[in-house]
């Protein structure tokens, strides 16, 4: 099937079986090899892409399904010479051992501060009316659909936290 | 002019110059960042399935259903299905990953399925999606070859009792009978998986008779021994590529089904193939950790001290693999007592094979054993940091030798101070529905060193560092860069550090908490040959050298490196050897683990609010990785004190909960921030560097300290692993 896909800002034309998972077109298809397979059913958490801004699991869902998003990958929020604020509070607070599920954890937290910032609430949020702080358990609980079997989540946690009091201070 | 010297050594005698301490270029043990991190929070790190060659199509493993004699398959058809290049059923394939440090070919597929899981065929189509459609549509006919036996404690299990794993000193039963006070309790622990992030995948591709496969591999050297001996090839047609491994935790020390199916169907093909393995076939055919049942038995006396241990275990495991879990490594020397019985007992069942999971032995057997212990410090009304105060040995109690260094007091008091440890008696604090309760567990773990080569190569322009070492999370890029430019005096963005490659001088590999001390040893070998050479050029002594931002200091003189190097290129080849350093003394890394839980009355449910642990593992190569190997470590442990279970159907062994969702790997929210201290030490026994092993010491014993701190807040004593709510809730029940 014939379909393009809007990827980091760039536009690809593709030809691929309608079975193709978004994850899979991104890796075989596209050179994008920075969102993982972990686990092809949506339980690690490791292809965690961007769609319209929005973390989505991208083994879940087919690439055919997205002509006209704006998908953004790991590829598309920092390279290793202008990383993200995210991206280098990760490599300062050791956010990764091995760095498999590392893409997918930086992407879902990119789009789990802005779900905070929109006033989303929480399964361990107290009160809906008030306004959602970054706090430890907050990140914690959004952050649990990402797994690390490193279990680098101490790291993690103290890199998104650097990250939203730099954006306080700012 | 290259020219290549090479320094060996063999680890006879402590190494008491500590060179690295003498060193100006103050990077070592300094918390820098990772060489590699930008790569990796970028997505630009290659992992195995990530580097597509030409022409490149995609194998899909097909797995036995059953157990028993193959007799045939629908092959045909599956060859006539779209996209379809080839059905592999090479009586090559092997069975399941090969062990850590075979360094031969894994029992192969000889015509059977000896579990159910088993890969036993591999599809090849040009694309991925094709590949699975035409095996999943794939039926390989399995006669039953027998009855077989898919519990260890099942009747029927036939029980082996190797001679040499059976320890029995002075007279336990005795010291039983006339104990002050005494435990005897059988403790069990799950079977486990090690749940690596990254699926085992492979890349083969052969050109002139030879093949390189990108693989996700953590034993290089023994790893391309095993491929070639599976493919009949010499060594020498092997190339193996893994420069960044996606989590290892032992699941990848051996050579895996995968890897061989794209091999051997690359070469039929004689084009590239791709093989990555499913996460539920990472389940069923890479090894797991062996369930446990352990029959600790412990006796003191009126003061609380030790005066018999005995600890007998019951692992299980498929016929004809060699390892089996050594449960109580730890057992032998963690405490004094004359009395003592080890036995050590393997079923041969038809579970998936078992092998080495992230600290074998002590990870399950320390856990367990640092339980009993709380139970017999309760029952002597002894605080159970000062039962285990009592109890510290002086030298190896089993035998006679001496520690290489005995810190186990010390990790115990530091760890009590900095956690605040005060004992009180069990259901004493309170917080709405919760009930609130600490506990403790001591650490330790075996220090091995592993035979290593690495070649320093040193420029006018900077370092570079070369060796089939891999890191699979742990830090080796960072530590090796870190030894090389604190040993030649460069700043680590002058030291290039290439891994992953046997073309490269072949290292220990990472296993066993072994690479770092083994590795950076043959690194800090190479460097000192070119201190030598350097201090030679210049007409000083080498101790009078002074190296330091590319500069060669020496009497008040300071000269460019690039000046004295001009446009030379020097290689030095370093290697170490294992010695009578390792046998002489027994040598260990030594912890405290502090934990606070919080414990549902009305559901059973446990949540960690609080760990800290104290360790003393030599010298800290790099702050910032050795803290994150600890974290690692310790949220093991409370995946195994409360969530990890590989549930075995009773029926035919099959793994049931065989995936992310249903394995249950402890997430974020259950996790609290964690404290890590390391106590200086420099362990002159272990190497020259002092340092020793850290990637699994923080696994043994911390989901005891959980355990005992349920038994603390809410009175009930779980021996069952994990702690599960329907367990607690038992226990909260049967009290009232």
């Amino acid at each position: 099937m014939q379909f393009q896909l809007d990827i980091n800002g760039e536009t690809h034309a593709l030809d691929l079986d309608t079975r193709t998972t978004l994850l899979d077109a991104l890796r075989e298809h596209l050179g994008l090899t920075g969102s993982k397979k972990g686990c092809d059913h949506g339980q690690c958490g490791a292809c965690t892409v961007m769609v319209n801004g929005r973390r989505i699991n991208s083994c879940l869902t087919l690439a055919c399904m997205h002509e006209g998003d704006e998908i953004t990958t790991i590829e598309g929020l920092g390279t290793p010479d202008a990383l993200s604020p995210l991206q280098r509070a990760f490599v300062e607070h050791d956010g990764y051992q091995c760095g498999y599920c590392t893409s997918g954890q930086i992407c879902s937290a990119t789009a789990m501060l802005a779900e905070i910032e929109a006033g989303w609430p929480s399964n361990v949020t107290g009160d809906l009316e008030a306004r959602v702080e970054a706090s430890i358990e907050e990140i914690s609980e959004r952050m649990s659909g990402n797994l690390c079997r490193c279990s680098c989540y101490p790291g993690i946690v103290d890199a998104i936290r650097q990250v939203t009091k730099e954006e306080a201070g700012a | 002019m290259t020219l290549e010297t090479t320094r060996h050594l063999k680890h006879d005698t402590p190494d008491r110059d500590r060179r690295l301490d003498g060193m100006a270029q103050g990077v070592i043990g300094t918390d820098m960042d990772r060489p590699e991190g930008a790569l990796k929070v970028s997505g630009q790190a290659t992992y195995a399935a990530e580097a597509h060659p030409e022409s490149m199509a995609h194998g899909y493993l097909v797995r036995a259903a059953t157990i028993g004699r193959i007799t045939g398959s629908n092959a045909d058809a599956v060859r006539a299905m779209p996209g379809v290049l080839h059905v592999l059923e090479d009586e090559r394939m092997i069975r399941n990953a090969a062990q850590g440090m075979a360094g031969e070919s894994p029992v192969q597929k000889q015509g059977r399925s000896w579990y159910v899981g088993q890969p036993v065929a591999c599809v090849v189509a040009e694309s991925f999606e094709q590949a699975r459609h035409a095996a999943q549509a794939m039926m390989v006919t399995i006669e039953p070859d027998g009855t077989h036996v898919f519990d260890a404690e099942a009747e029927g299990a036939e029980i082996e009792t190797p001679e040499k794993k059976q320890v029995s000193q002075g007279d336990l039963d005795g010291a039983m009978a006339s104990a002050a006070f005494s435990v005897d309790h059988d403790y069990r622990t799950p079977s486990m998986s090690s749940a690596a992030m990254e699926p085992h995948a492979s890349i083969a591709q052969w050109e002139d008779g030879a093949v390189t496969l990108r693989g996700s591999y953590q034993l290089l050297r023994f790893n391309k021994n095993e491929l070639a001996d599976v493919l009949g090839v010499s060594p020498d047609k092997v190339r193996i590529l893994s420069p960044y491994v996606g989590g290892g935790f032992g699941s990848k020390l051996g050579l895996a089904p995968e890897a061989v199916a794209a091999a051997l169907a690359a070469k039929v093909l004689e084009r590239p193939v791709q093989v990555v393995m499913h996460r539920r076939q990472v389940f069923e055919t890479v090894t797991r950790r062996s369930e446990t049942k352990q029959r600790i038995r412990l006796a003191c006396d009126a003061d609380g001290k030790l005066t018999g241990i005995g600890h007998e275990n019951l692992v299980s495991q498929l016929p004809e693999e060699t390892f089996s879990e050594p449960v109580a490594q730890g057992t032998h020397f963690q405490y004094a007592a004359p009395n003592r019985v080890v036995g050590h007992h393997i079923a041969r069942i038809r579970r998936p094979a078992a092998g080495s999971v992230r600290a074998p032995g002590e990870a399950v057997g320390v856990t367990a054993f640092e339980i009993a212990v709380d139970e017999l410090a309760k029952k002597a009304g002894i605080d159970p940091l000062e039962f285990r105060l009592r109890n510290v040995p002086t030298e190896d109690p089993e035998t006679g030798k001496p520690f290489s260094s005995s810190t186990m007091e010390a990790t115990l008091r530091e760890g009590a101070r900095r956690f605040g440890w005060t004992h009180t008696a069990p259901r004493q604090r309170r917080e709405g529905e919760w009930w609130i309760g600490t506990g403790m567990a001591g650490a330790v773990r075996v220090n091995m060193m592993i035979e290593a080569r690495a070649r320093v190569v040193l420029t006018g322009a900077g370092v570079r560092v070369e060796t089939d070492m891999t890191d699979i999370g742990t830090g080796s890029y960072a530590i090796l860069t870190q030894v090389a430019a604190e040993m030649l005096g460069h700043a680590p963005a002058q030291v290039q550090t290439i891994l992953g490659d046997t073309d490269l001088p072949p290292a220990s590999g990472s296993g066993g908490s072994f690479g770092a001390a083994s590795t950076s040893t043959a690194v800090y070998l190479a460097c000192m040959e070119l201190r030598e050479r350097l201090a030679a050029k210049i007409g000083v002594k080498e101790g009078e050298l002074t190296l330091k931002d590319g500069y060669a200091i020496h009497a008040n003189r300071q000269t460019p490196l690039s000046e004295i190097m001009g446009e030379e290129e020097w290689r030095a080849l370093g290697h170490l050897k294992p010695g009578r350093a390792g046998q002489d003394v027994r040598q260990a890394t030594w912890g405290a683990i502090f934990a606070e839980v919080a414990v549902n009355d009305t559901t059973g449910e446990t949540r960690v609010r609080r760990m800290d642990g104290t360790y003393a593992c030599g010298r800290v190569l790099n702050l910032k990785t050795a803290r994150s190997q600890c974290h690692g470590g310790m949220i093991w442990g409370i995946g195994l004190a409360l969530t990890e279970a590989l549930e075995h159907d009773p029926r035919d062994g099959h793994m049931v909960n065989r995936d992310l969702a249903e394995y249950h790997v402890p997430v974020n929210l259950d996790v609290p921030q964690l404290g890590v201290h390391f106590l200086e030490e420099r362990d002159d026994w272990a190497n020259p560097l002092q340092a020793k092993g850290i990637g699994e010491l923080a696994i043994c014993g911390s989901g005891a300290a959980v355990v005992n701190a349920i038994e603390n807040a809410c009175g009930v004593r779980v021996r069952t692993l994990p702690a599960t709510l329907d367990q607690v809730m038992e226990g909260l029940i049967a009290r009232g």
